[in-house]
């Protein structure tokens, strides 16, 4: 068992949820509310990570923010550090990925909210902020919390995309998946079986935990 | 709304909590080859200076490609010598062209109670192939890993590539390709002496040698990368001592120099 890359992974998840659940919530609900042109191009764009194979994206983090590329060197003379093989790098590629795990499930319960109540919220003379923060969010948390179980394990899981731009670094990108694959290929069964149960137990917690939160949005408004 | 807020506290408590100290301890990337012999020098170089050190494996190929893409290496020792000689050119190894550190030998492995004997001659494999008691035949990348080119070289040595091409598995680097054999997966393959000889290895497999003139000399060059700091240089002068020499032979590998 590689503690180091557990609390690696959890690190990552932890920080990838922080980061892109905010985002998401303002992103999902300025979706589920409005109505214009481009929006199911914006809709395909957002859910484009699902599909897209990781080591495609691996390689475009790779030409595109590896050193000696434009936004590469760009990026290491603003920070002093390079994004491929290191910690930021990963929680860049795991920001990206996990775009539609986030917004998918916060969209869809914004949506559910439905205009009467947003209209009856403001014309009790509720803003924009206290629509928000008052009405909107208490009803779709079960949504929101299925967008953090969703990323969270997810970015647990990922492993193509760490592949490709992590290089294995203990300590700083040997996620719990990439460890996996390490001890396998070390011939050390034991730990890559305790790893890989936890990692399964971690994975069937989030499954309950989601279905369980759906039935919620479902009784609700079913 | 509470289990939101209680999921919130959560993560950010994952997160601000105990973090990992900044761990200065050098990065040293090797050959998928070296996994056991370099993990139990690295075991004997703490014991004795107290410093430790931190392992990447993979395909030599591999550790060159992310050595160019900057990656935050101190150390590389390859399994071959033109990816270090190659980085020399470049101008990224801070010791110039390095130093012979062994030299390694191919074998061939086979899962212990498998179909195909350990033999290497490996006059018996196109039988094996024709009466289909080999499916599979683990190799490692020939483009990324020594001992892959190594095993192509000595397959078309022995005229036998046409015939084992189509039952190829290869395996990422050369730890893979073993994998494969000593999981049952495949029926025979390539790999390198020093993982065969490795304890949990030689308990599932058996290994033949193969002939030293059917491959290039798989003489295994290392070097400092970048800017390495007090241990990584160290550890590099460890790795050129009694010691470690010690744990290298116990692996099967020649000393520099020795085998030519």
């Amino acid at each position: 068992m590689d503690w180091d890359a557990f609390t690696l992974s959890l690190r990552l998840g932890a920080l990838t949820v922080l980061l892109l659940i905010p985002l998401a919530i303002l992103a999902g609900r300025a979706l589920a509310v409005s109505r214009f042109r481009g929006k199911p191009a914006i809709e395909a764009l957002v859910t484009l990570p699902l599909v897209l194979p990781p080591t495609v994206l691996g390689f475009y983090l790779l030409s595109g923010f590896g050193a000696g590329s434009l936004f590469g060197g760009a990026f290491d003379a603003l920070f002093g550090t390079s994004l491929v093989f290191t910690f930021e790098g990963l929680l860049l590629a795991s920001l990206i990925v996990n775009i539609p795990f986030a917004m998918q499930p916060i969209q869809r319960a914004f949506e559910a909210v439905g205009p009467e109540l947003r209209e009856a919220s403001a014309s009790c003379g509720n803003g924009w902020w206290r629509s928000l923060w008052r009405i909107e969010l208490p009803l779709a948390w079960p949504g929101i919390l299925t967008g953090m179980a969703l990323t969270f394990a997810h970015t647990l899981g990922e492993f193509g995309v760490v592949l490709m731009v992590g290089g294995s670094i203990p300590g700083e990108t040997r996620t719990i998946s990439i460890a996996i694959y390490d001890r396998v290929q070390a011939f050390d069964n034991a730990a890559a079986g305790e790893m890989a149960a936890l990692l399964l137990a971690i994975s069937l917690a989030t499954i309950a935990l989601t279905f369980f939160l759906t039935q919620r949005i479902g009784r609700r408004h079913g | 709304m509470r289990l939101l807020r209680l999921g919130f506290v959560l993560l950010a408590a994952i997160f601000l909590g105990p973090q990992a100290h900044a761990d200065n301890r050098p990065v040293v990337a090797a050959a998928a080859s070296l996994q056991f012999a370099l993990t139990e020098a690295a075991d004997a170089f703490a014991a004795e200076t107290g410093r430790s050190v931190r392992l990447s494996f993979g395909s030599s190929g591999n550790l060159f490609r992310q050595i160019q893409q900057g990656a935050p290496f101190e150390m590389f020792l390859s399994a071959d010598e033109a990816f270090v000689l190659d980085l020399a050119a470049k101008g990224l190894t801070s010791n110039g062209e390095g130093d012979v550190y062994a030299t390694g030998r191919l074998v061939i492995l086979v899962p212990k109670d498998g179909p195909v004997e350990a033999d290497g001659s490996l006059a018996a494999i196109p039988a094996a192939i024709r009466d289909g008691r080999l499916k599979r035949f683990a190799i490692a990348n020939p483009t990324l890993a020594p001992y892959g080119r190594a095993a192509e070289e000595a397959l078309r040595h022995a005229g036998l590539w046409d015939a084992v091409q189509p039952r190829l598995v290869t395996g990422d680097n050369i730890s893979q390709a073993a994998q494969f054999v000593s999981s049952g997966n495949a029926e025979a393959g390539l790999v390198s002496l020093s993982l065969a000889l490795a304890p949990a290895l030689a308990a599932r497999t058996r290994y033949a040698l193969i002939a030293e003139d059917w491959h290039k000399p798989l003489r295994q060059r290392m070097a400092l990368i970048g800017e390495p700091g007090e241990a990584a240089l160290l550890f590099y002068a460890f790795l050129q001592e009694k010691t470690a020499r010690d744990i290298f032979a116990r692996y099967g590998y020649a000393p520099p120099g020795a085998a030519m």
